[in-house]
């Protein structure tokens, strides 16, 4: 099992999903027995959550979307010259 | 092979999506709606290349951090690669982790939510040099897979890594500042420096 500073050397690649299937189990056996681990890895997975929320939450521009759709109509040609103009 | 036809109808859902990357990218309002047109006009174009059943939304993303990179970055007049003072590993934990015991009954998500405003987590992602902050968006925000940002921004996956790590960082350093300076925060649980 890995000790608590090789569980802290995995903690991004944990909370990104990118780690081996083997070393996932490891350091989930490493966090059950660890509770300061455990509420390492907890701060940083609600950081992230807080930061994904906060900063998915902007406004559209009323009318950007038409205006892309308007791109579609206008630029079948290729040209890339939008608006006929 | 991909219709040209439907790539409105597939592709418009994402907007909202583009269009907050492309806000975190440009940081302001004028040329993220010309990004967001800029990458669906391409996409547009070269949709014949998209293989229908793969990923369209990471398809667009790469459209749009290309567009970002192709367009703006020149624009912006920032160096391409910008180095970041070293932050301490684990550094918004050691000075805010002890608010989680505080107040049991909220979790941490809660607390951040709470504790920083959404203009400063914002702010805190924009300040970012833009060869950490592409990465940090793509996955803290977007949640994209390393492989994937790898190929969006057409560097190694350990590079991928090491800018995360330290992006992120910086990143809670700059929150940590903004926090400090509502008077927000307790004093750090445990600071070697601070033992004189």
């Amino acid at each position: 099992m890995p000790d608590c500073n090789e569980t802290l050397r995995e903690l991004d690649a944990f909370l990104d999903d990118e780690l081996s299937d083997e070393v996932r189990v490891h350091i989930h056996e490493h966090l059950d027995g660890c509770y300061d681990c455990l509420q390492t890895f907890e701060f940083h997975a609600e950081l992230k959550i807080a930061i994904r929320r906060k900063c998915t939450n902007d406004e559209m521009p009323a009318g950007l979307l038409s205006k892309i759709e308007r791109c579609f109509d206008t630029d079948f040609d290729g040209d890339g010259v939008v608006g006929g103009s | 092979m991909a219709d040209q036809s439907t790539f409105a109808d597939q592709a418009m859902e994402y907007a909202p999506q583009l269009y907050s990357a492309a806000l975190r990218m440009t940081r302001n309002q004028a040329d993220a709606e010309d990004l967001v047109q800029e990458a669906y006009l391409r996409g547009f174009r070269s949709f014949h290349t998209f293989q229908e059943g793969t990923n369209l939304r990471a398809w667009l993303f790469r459209i749009l951090t290309n567009a970002y990179i192709n367009k703006y970055r020149a624009k912006q007049r920032r160096p391409q690669e910008t180095d970041l003072a070293d932050v301490e590993d684990l550094y918004l934990y050691r000075r805010l982790g002890s608010l989680e015991t505080a107040a049991a009954s909220m979790s941490a998500e809660e607390q951040f939510l709470d504790l920083f405003t959404d203009d400063e987590v914002k702010h805190a992602l924009e300040e970012l040099p833009e060869n950490f902050r592409l990465p940090v968006l793509l996955a803290d925000v977007e949640g994209f897979a390393y492989k994937e940002i790898a190929e969006m921004l057409e560097i190694p996956i350990g590079t991928v890594m090491s800018r995360l790590h330290r992006g992120r960082k910086a990143m809670q350093r700059a929150l940590y500042e903004y926090a400090e300076a509502r008077g927000l925060t307790v004093e750090p649980a445990e600071s070697p420096a601070d033992t004189s």
